[in-house]
């Protein structure tokens, strides 16, 4: 799973209003190159929740996004954009969980796959 | 020039996983008929990938037209799900992201107005409602009621996650009603229409595919 992909998933059990976003526990994290696109990247940003993003890659091993991205960084600030595409698309949570941030419950990340079934008493 | 869909032959599945059928390819002729020279999508998602043949054909066509986008497939069930994996791997597609879940729960939120292609080929064939507590192959095909079970889920999540520009594909058979679930989609300001039909062993299949209205007809296009 890509943080791409983290960035879009919240926890659904029923009655929970902060399911979002999920707190990773990393077991085995795997680095995978990705084209290096920066139009891609420009064009999803607005579509992201930044310090969703931010907070997941430093747990990821990317410490190096910045608290506010400017529209200059977007267009030209190559080293940061680099970064960027590093943390969104070139780590993987192979192994682990992600944490619904209200009620700890743990959903396992498998083969890079995460599993967010509920039980019968969460729908 | 590269063959846009997936090969059956590289497509994975097992005893446990739906195999790649009529359904599925005649779902799949209906996306490459899709005009995707107006068309560049943000997000595209499959809820129930199965052996990952169509979200697999969806992601070459993508490439085959110089698209890049954020691709999903999704799946109530782990083996669909590694079958897909290795339908992907096979295929040397490397960008897709898989997810197991539900329908569209846990991506509603985040993904409000925001997929520009929605496909889902459901469990459509009618059979008794006890066939629907099965959690083994026949969770693949066993749609209850009219065939409707799940397909009457799904429907009420269509308009949270379709974007403006979006469109949704889905299989269906005349005896689940299209022209009823088109009514139901229409009530939520989704219009569409059969966009196939084909005949299958038993089956009448009707693909049907479905836009947001204003939007559209604003721009004229339809
Ligand atoms: C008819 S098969 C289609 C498989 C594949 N997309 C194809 O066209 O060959 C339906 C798929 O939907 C999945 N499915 C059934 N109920 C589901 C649900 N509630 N949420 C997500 N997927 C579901 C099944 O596991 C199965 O893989």
């Amino acid at each position: 799973m890509k943080l791409l992909t983290h960035n879009m998933l919240s926890c659904h059990i029923k009655g929970v209003k902060n399911g979002y976003p999920f707190k990773i526990d990393p077991v085995k994290i795997e680095e995978m190159d990705a084209d290096y696109d920066p139009d891609f990247l420009r064009h999803i940003y607005p579509r992201l929740e930044w310090p969703a993003l931010r907070e997941a890659a430093q747990v990821m091993g990317e410490p190096n996004l910045p608290e506010e991205v400017t529209e200059s960084m977007l267009q030209n600030d190559e080293e940061f954009l680099r970064h960027f595409h590093h943390a969104l698309l070139e780590l993987i949570l192979e192994e682990g969980a992600l944490v619904c941030p209200e009620t700890g419950r743990r959903f396992p990340v498998h083969k890079g796959v995460p599993n967010l079934l509920l039980h019968e008493d969460e729908v | 020039m590269k063959p846009s869909v997936a090969d059956v032959r590289l497509t994975s599945y097992n005893k446990d996983v739906y195999e790649p059928s009529d359904d599925s390819f005649a779902l799949v002729d209906a996306l490459q008929q899709h005009d995707w020279t107006s068309f560049s999508p943000d997000v595209c998602l499959e809820v129930g990938c199965g052996s990952g043949y169509v979200i697999c054909s969806v992601a070459k066509m993508l490439s085959q037209h110089g698209l890049r986008a954020q691709v999903l497939a999704s799946d109530i069930s782990s083996a669909a799900l590694e079958a897909t994996q290795e339908t992907l791997v096979a295929h040397g597609v490397a960008d897709v992201e898989l997810i197991q879940g539900d329908l569209l729960k846990p991506l509603i939120p985040r993904f409000q107005h925001q997929v520009d292609l929605l496909i889902f080929n459901p469990p459509y064939v009618p059979t008794p409602d006890d066939e629907l507590t099965r959690t083994d192959i026949a969770r693949a095909w066993a749609g209850g009621n009219r065939g409707r079970a799940i397909i009457d889920k799904f429907l009420p999540q269509v308009k949270e996650v379709l974007s403006p520009r979006g469109f949704m594909y889905m299989v269906t058979v005349t005896d689940n009603r299209p022209e009823d679930i088109l009514q139901l989609l229409s009530n939520d300001d989704i219009e569409g229409k059969v966009i196939l039909e084909r005949a299958a062993d038993e089956e009448a299949l009707r693909i049907l595919c479905c836009w947001r209205r204003h939007e559209r007809d604003a721009e004229g296009h339809h």
